[in-house]
This record gives C-alpha cells, sequence and structure tokens, in this order.
C-alpha cells in the first residue's frame, strides 16, 4: 500500500493542510506545503474540504435475494462515490438477516467487495414476523460484531417483543433500531395524511403512527435502561418527542433521511412513484422541524434509507409501486444544499452528523474520527462549489429511483480514501489496491 | 379544454360551460330516429377498465358509438405489476392499436393521470373513475341535470345549494363534484359522519355538517352516495341501522325538502341503506335521468377532447348507418 498524501485540503473547512496517510491511518497532518511528497501518491485537493469518511446507519444492499435490484458490491460502491467508508446493511433481504449466517455473508461479501466497511443489521425477530426474538447474540458474537438490531420495513410493534429486545441487547452493548409505524394506523397507507392525500385520494399514513410508537419506545428504553435509536424520523412530532426525551436523559438517538430534509407531499401530486417512500414525504412545517432538530442535534445522524428498486417496480401506478428511493449517491449533496447552504450546519456539524455520530450509534470501531496523526485513513475531499445534474442511468447503483431526476444538486464527492486505499478518484470509482 | 380530463379541476367555469351547452346539443340527437352523428367517425376511442363498472363503460360506449367513433373495449381487471401485465404494457399496447382517446376506470388513483403524463401513449385519456379520487364525467352529468331541473338549462349553478351526504372520504364522485360544482357556483354541503371525511376537508370550496336534518331543508338538491357495507365492518359506523337513521335518506326526511329540490344518487344504489324504495321511486328522483345525461355529457367530452372539425350535431344522412 503507497503512502496517499492529500495536498492542500481544508478539514472541516478549514485552513488548508497536507494529510499523509501510510498503510490504514493518517500519520501526519501539516500546513499545506510542507510535506515531503517523494514515493508518495499525490492527490490534489486544494479547494476542497476534507471531512472523515461517512457512515450511513440505513442501507439497503438488497443482498442476497434481490440481486436484480442491488448487490453488496454495487450498492458499496455507490456509498463509496457518495463519500462513504462504511454502510449498515439492512436486514430485510431474503432470507433475512436473522441468524449468524447471514450477517457473516453479507459482512465477508462487504469485505471482498473493498468499496466500504459493511456492517449488517441484525432482525430483531425472526423472519421480521414480529413474533419470536431472532438469536441476537449469535448474530452479536459473530464475525460481523453486530450492534444495531432492526426490523426495518415492518415495525417491532408488539410492546412486549420490544421490550424484551431492549433488554436483551444490553448484554452486548447492543441498540434496537426502530421502525416506527403503528401497522394499524397504516393499513393502506399510500402518503403523508394531510389536505393533499383527501385531495389525491390515497390513503392517508398519519404522523401520530410514528410518534405513538415513539412515544413508546422512548418510555419503554427510559424503563428497562437500554438504547433505542429511531429510524428515518419524518415528522415535526417525532422531532418534539426525541427532545424530549434526551431532556429526560433516555438513552436514545436518532436519524433523518436526506429526502425527509428536502422533499415534501406535494411531489405526490405527480402520482409519480418515484416520490413514493415510507414514512411518506411529509409537509414543509415537517422538514423545517427535521431541519432544525438535525441542526440542534435533537437527530444525531443523516442515513439515506438508501433504498433499490428495479424499474418495473416504479413504473406503474403509485398504488401497485414500491415504498422507498436511492440516496447514497446524493446523500452530500442533499445535506448540502438542505443544511449547509441554509446556514443550519457548518462542515463540522456535517462530519458530526455523517461519520461521527453514526459510527458512535453502530459501535463501529475505526469509523468516525477526526483528520489526525494516528487516526484510521478514511476521508472523503468535497467540492463544496460545484454543482452537478442527477442523470439515474449514470448513478453506480443497479436501480434508478432516485428521486432527483435532472435535478441540480450543490457539493460534489470528488475523492473517498477507505482504510487507505483511494476507491474514488475524480468522482470515479477505482480500486487503487 | 385541456388534451385530457384527469380532474374536475381541469375544467375552468368556461370548460364546463361549454362541456355542458355541447352536452345540451347532442343531447337533442337522442330525441331523433336516427341517433347517431358521423362527428368522431375513423377516430378510435378504447374503453380501458380495470375495473369492473358496466354502468360506466356502456354510457361511454354509446357515446362513441352516436358519434360514429370505433370503440374497443378493453377489460384488464386485475392487472397490476403483481398480477399480469402492467400498466405500461396496456398502454403500449393500446398506443400501437392507434387509440385516439383511451377513457380510463382503474382501481388505483392516479392510474389515469400516470397515462396521460407518462409519455407512454399519445391520445387524450379520460378519467372515467380513479380509485377514491375523482371521477369527473359523473360530475358533469351531475351538474347537467342540476342545470337542466333548477336553473332551465342554462348559464352555470350560482347559488344553488347541493347537499351531497355519505361516505365523502372514499367517494370520488363527491370530489369530483365538489370542485366542479363550486366551479359552477353552487354551493354545495358535504355531510356525513366525522369517521368518513377525510382530513384536510375544510379546505375544500364546501361546507361540512354532520348533521343531514338541518340541511335538508335549504337544499336544492340532496345528493346520495353509496356506502358500503363493508365500511362498518372497518369501524367506520357501528351498524347499517344506525347509518340510516342518521344519514339515510326517508320518507320523512324527503317531506323536509322544499317543492322544487330534488333527490340525486349517482348509482348503483343500497335501497334501504343511504336511500329508500319510497324516495328512490319518488317523483323528486331524477336517478334515471342521471343515467340518460351520461351519454350526452360524455359524448361532448368525447367530441370536445378529440377536436371534432365539423359541427357537433350535424345530423348523418346515409341510411346504412344507425344503431
Amino acid at each position: 500500500m503507497p503512502r496517499i498524501v492529500v495536498l492542500g485540503a481544508s478539514p472541516l473547512g478549514g485552513a488548508p493542510v497536507d494529510i499523509v496517510m501510510d498503510g490504514d491511518r493518517i500519520v501526519e497532518v501539516v500546513g499545506a506545503g510542507k510535506t515531503d511528497t517523494g514515493g508518495a501518491r499525490t492527490i490534489d485537493a486544494h479547494g476542497l474540504v476534507a471531512l472523515p469518511g461517512f457512515v450511513d446507519l440505513h442501507t439497503h444492499l438488497r443482498e442476497p435475494g434481490r440481486e436484480d435490484a442491488e448487490t453488496v458490491e454495487s450498492g458499496t460502491r455507490a456509498a463509496a462515490l457518495g463519500g462513504f467508508t462504511c454502510v449498515h446493511a439492512m436486514a430485510n433481504t431474503e432470507p433475512v438477516a436473522d441468524t449468524a449466517g447471514v450477517v457473516e455473508q453479507v459482512w465477508r461479501l462487504g469485505k471482498e467487495a473493498q468499496w466500504c466497511e459493511v456492517r449488517p443489521v441484525g432482525a430483531v425477530t425472526v423472519g421480521l414476523a414480529g413474533q419470536h426474538m431472532a438469536e441476537l447474540g449469535a448474530m452479536a458474537a459473530s464475525a460481523a460484531q453486530v450492534r444495531l438490531f432492526s426490523d426495518d420495513g415492518k415495525c417491532v410493534d408488539d410492546a412486549v417483543i420490544m421490550r424484551r429486545a431492549l433488554e436483551y441487547v444490553k448484554a452486548f452493548d447492543g441498540a434496537v433500531a426502530q421502525h416506527a409505524q403503528e401497522p394499524r394506523l397504516t393499513e393502506g397507507a399510500q402518503m403523508n395524511e394531510g389536505v393533499l392525500s383527501g385531495t389525491l385520494g390515497l390513503r392517508g399514513w398519519p404522523a401520530v403512527a410514528e410518534e405513538a410508537i415513539i412515544a413508546r419506545d422512548v418510555l419503554l428504553t427510559q424503563h428497562v435502561n437500554s438504547r433505542l435509536h429511531v429510524c428515518h424520523v419524518s415528522t415535526a412530532g417525532s422531532v418534539e418527542l426525541i427532545r424530549w426525551a434526551k431532556a429526560k436523559g433516555i438513552n436514545v438517538t436518532a436519524e433523518v433521511t436526506p429526502h425527509h430534509l428536502l422533499l415534501t407531499d406535494e411531489l405526490a401530486r405527480s402520482y409519480d412513484p418515484h416520490f413514493k417512500v415510507n414514512p411518506p414525504l411529509r409537509t414543509q412545517e415537517d422538514v423545517i422541524a427535521l431541519r432544525e432538530g438535525l441542526a440542534d442535534g435533537t437527530i444525531d445522524a443523516v442515513a439515506t434509507d438508501h433504498a433499490p428498486h428495479p424499474v418495473e417496480d416504479k413504473e406503474c401506478e403509485w398504488s401497485a409501486a414500491a415504498f422507498g428511493m436511492l440516496g447514497l449517491e446524493t446523500a452530500l449533496s442533499v445535506v448540502v444544499e438542505s443544511m449547509v447552504n441554509t446556514g443550519l450546519l457548518d462542515w463540522a456539524g456535517v462530519a458530526d452528523r455523517m461519520s461521527t455520530r453514526p459510527a458512535q450509534i453502530g459501535r463501529v470501531k475505526d469509523q468516525g474520527g477526526s483528520i489526525a496523526a494516528g487516526e484510521p485513513a478514511h476521508l472523503t475531499l468535497i467540492d463544496p462549489g460545484a454543482t452537478w445534474t442527477v442523470r439515474p442511468t449514470e448513478l453506480a447503483s443497479l436501480s434508478r429511483n432516485t428521486p432527483y431526476r435532472e435535478r441540480v444538486l450543490p457539493g460534489r464527492v470528488v475523492h473517498t480514501i477507505y482504510a487507505g486505499n483511494q476507491t474514488v478518484t475524480d468522482g470515479t470509482a477505482q480500486r487503487t489496491r | 379544454m385541456k388534451r385530457h380530463l384527469l380532474s374536475a379541476a381541469d375544467l375552468s367555469h368556461s370548460d364546463a360551460l361549454l362541456v355542458l351547452d355541447t352536452a345540451a346539443q347532442l343531447a337533442r340527437v337522442a330525441d331523433r330516429p336516427v341517433k347517431k352523428l358521423p362527428t368522431l367517425r375513423g377516430r378510435t376511442v378504447v374503453n380501458l377498465f380495470f375495473e369492473d363498472s358496466t354502468r360506466t363503460r356502456i354510457s361511454f360506449e354509446a357515446a362513441a358509438k352516436r358519434l360514429s367513433a370505433d370503440v374497443i373495449n378493453f377489460s384488464a381487471k386485475g392487472s397490476s405489476v403483481s398480477k399480469g401485465e402492467s400498466l405500461k404494457d396496456t398502454a403500449l399496447t393500446l398506443e400501437a392499436m392507434g387509440a385516439d382517446a383511451v377513457v380510463v376506470r382503474h382501481g388505483s388513483s392516479g392510474a389515469p393521470h400516470r397515462l396521460a403524463s407518462s409519455g407512454w401513449i399519445g391520445g387524450s385519456v379520460v378519467n372515467a373513475g380513479d380509485g377514491t379520487h375523482e371521477h369527473p364525467t359523473q360530475a358533469l352529468l351531475d351538474a347537467f341535470t342540476l342545470r337542466e331541473n333548477l336553473v332551465g338549462g342554462e348559464g352555470d349553478l350560482t347559488g344553488k345549494k347541493v347537499t351531497i351526504v355519505g361516505d365523502v372520504l372514499h367517494s370520488r364522485v363527491a370530489r369530483s363534484n365538489v370542485l366542479l360544482l363550486s366551479t359552477l357556483g353552487a354551493d354545495v354541503t358535504l355531510v356525513a359522519p366525522p369517521t368518513l371525511l377525510p382530513i384536510g376537508v375544510e379546505t375544500w370550496p364546501c361546507k361540512v355538517s354532520y348533521d343531514l336534518d338541518p340541511v335538508i331543508p335549504e337544499s336544492d338538491a340532496v345528493m346520495m352516495l353509496r356506502v358500503q357495507l363493508e365500511r362498518m365492518t372497518d369501524s367506520y359506523f357501528p351498524t347499517a341501522r344506525e347509518y340510516s337513521r342518521r344519514y339515510g335518506l326517508d320518507n320523512h326526511r324527503m317531506s323536509l325538502l322544499s317543492e322544487r329540490s330534488i333527490v340525486m344518487h349517482p348509482g348503483p344504489m343500497n335501497r334501504g341503506m343511504e336511500i329508500t324504495a319510497d324516495v328512490a321511486d319518488s317523483k323528486r328522483s331524477v336517478i334515471v335521468e342521471q343515467v340518460a345525461n351520461g351519454v350526452s355529457v360524455r359524448m361532448a367530452v368525447l367530441y370536445l377532447l378529440l377536436g371534432g372539425n365539423a359541427p357537433a350535431a350535424t345530423p348523418i344522412n346515409e341510411p346504412s348507418e344507425g344503431i
């Protein structure tokens, strides 16, 4: 592995420095132009912002089972292009990641692909069926070292199962990542319940269905003194509840998706299923509350909920379409548009919400560090002034279901370095080892 | 007129009047011995029905045939991504057949909108009822019927009080009627139990009441919506009897109507549920008239969307052609 010297990058947007990496570590950070580059591979990063590699808490890689939509290889390549050096692979595969065997398979596929670290998320219940707890201990003790458990796509709605899972994961410093959706209140739900769902004649997904579960779960978490992570928070009321829970000292963390920071339910007017997602796009008031929650730290992390689907599952009528949208390759740009360009978050804030805190929540040891000597060599270099046009066919994902088609977005990931290897060079994914 | 008719909101005040006036002209054709016009000869109208609805389909079929269009009935019940051919493939098939207009009935809200905006087909799309969204030609025929009965068949419906009663939440008829009748100047009041009104109904261009009795005496027309019994098992209301007592139209309530007020129903009726047999068959009931007006209004829509060059109601000469 050659030494890499990043020349003239601005860590967290600060004064330009040279960053020297050797092996999988950063060995030196010095003022720009003071480095001996002899024999090293150099990356000209003048004008680029350097951030620690991003960590995604919520990625659907679809393998095993739906390799037509995404594979570990294609999904992690997309992740690298988005500036990620670690993703958490959700458990709703076929078969479900509810055993040590499946999580180890996904973990191993990630290791082989080498685009970024893959941390499998284990299912809370067998087959995501919500009935019997899966072997959480076996998954935790496996080579995959699972620490986050989630039935994502489905809510652990049975209060007793949720309580037991919260208690059980304490044995190995785990957390339950809840997909908060009261199932009876959302039967057949198609979009946010509000003025627009009534007009469009689409069955509503009320905010209370998310908030009621979050309220219950933070209280359960307090009662059993465990750790809860709330997936894809989407409503203003949820932000309020989490703010309240944190103020009470309850050990809860939360994530928000890029699309919930930027898009609203108004897009459903088109009946274009590319805007169909679960939880649904909400109102502008919710978007503002989510941005504020992320800015003040009530919401800990941005997580993509990258959800690839084959063309035919989106090229149809709304109610027949699958829920979900791509997110890995557009996440940074959407965060720049919604949080940085609005003045709500500086680059240190972006690093905190997209790298440091998600790594802590996932208990990922060698991710989310700072840009300093001795830290792991995971780096994302961003051109903050660039803009680009999203073209579905040019994305690395096997699927094309982005909601940002033909949209011009600010901020571009130029280079990504994962464990001392450059995975993205000038916006192109390529392995250097 | 826009190229498609997807929502009653697509119709401006003048568009709506144009459709109604054209329909009135075309209605006179029905009184002739030969009920057929050459207007759309050589044009193809496809009735694409993903959902059973014999009455709407035959109404559109009769309308297209009276204008001499070629009619293809395409029943694609149960078609969806999960069960067979996709909406897209069906659309591409119709496009290959050269459809000038596609009349779509679909169980999924927005499906006609998808067809119109996807680029899959080039012809005009007419929404013949989509899910719980809209049914604009039903609203047009209701407006036509109201105009004939309340204001002498001309102009708009300014100041006329129309009460729509029943399952507004799941009703495409109610949505389209609120939009169109308010465009035409009518004062619309929706009456339903709170469980059967959508969130946000207070933003619609109408009034809302949970009680039927106070609204009846001031109504120029009362339109009863079909209430499906399965709503009871979903706890929208406790029992059919309680629903009928609180929201059904019976002889007593009908007696509180003013002298010239009319009773409407889009059909099919649940006699004994939202409307009693006596009311449905009474002199005030214009339910059968609504069906007849449906053909005229749909003729007008097809004629205007397909831009027939000849005047709408030129009689046909060839004796070989007749119904």
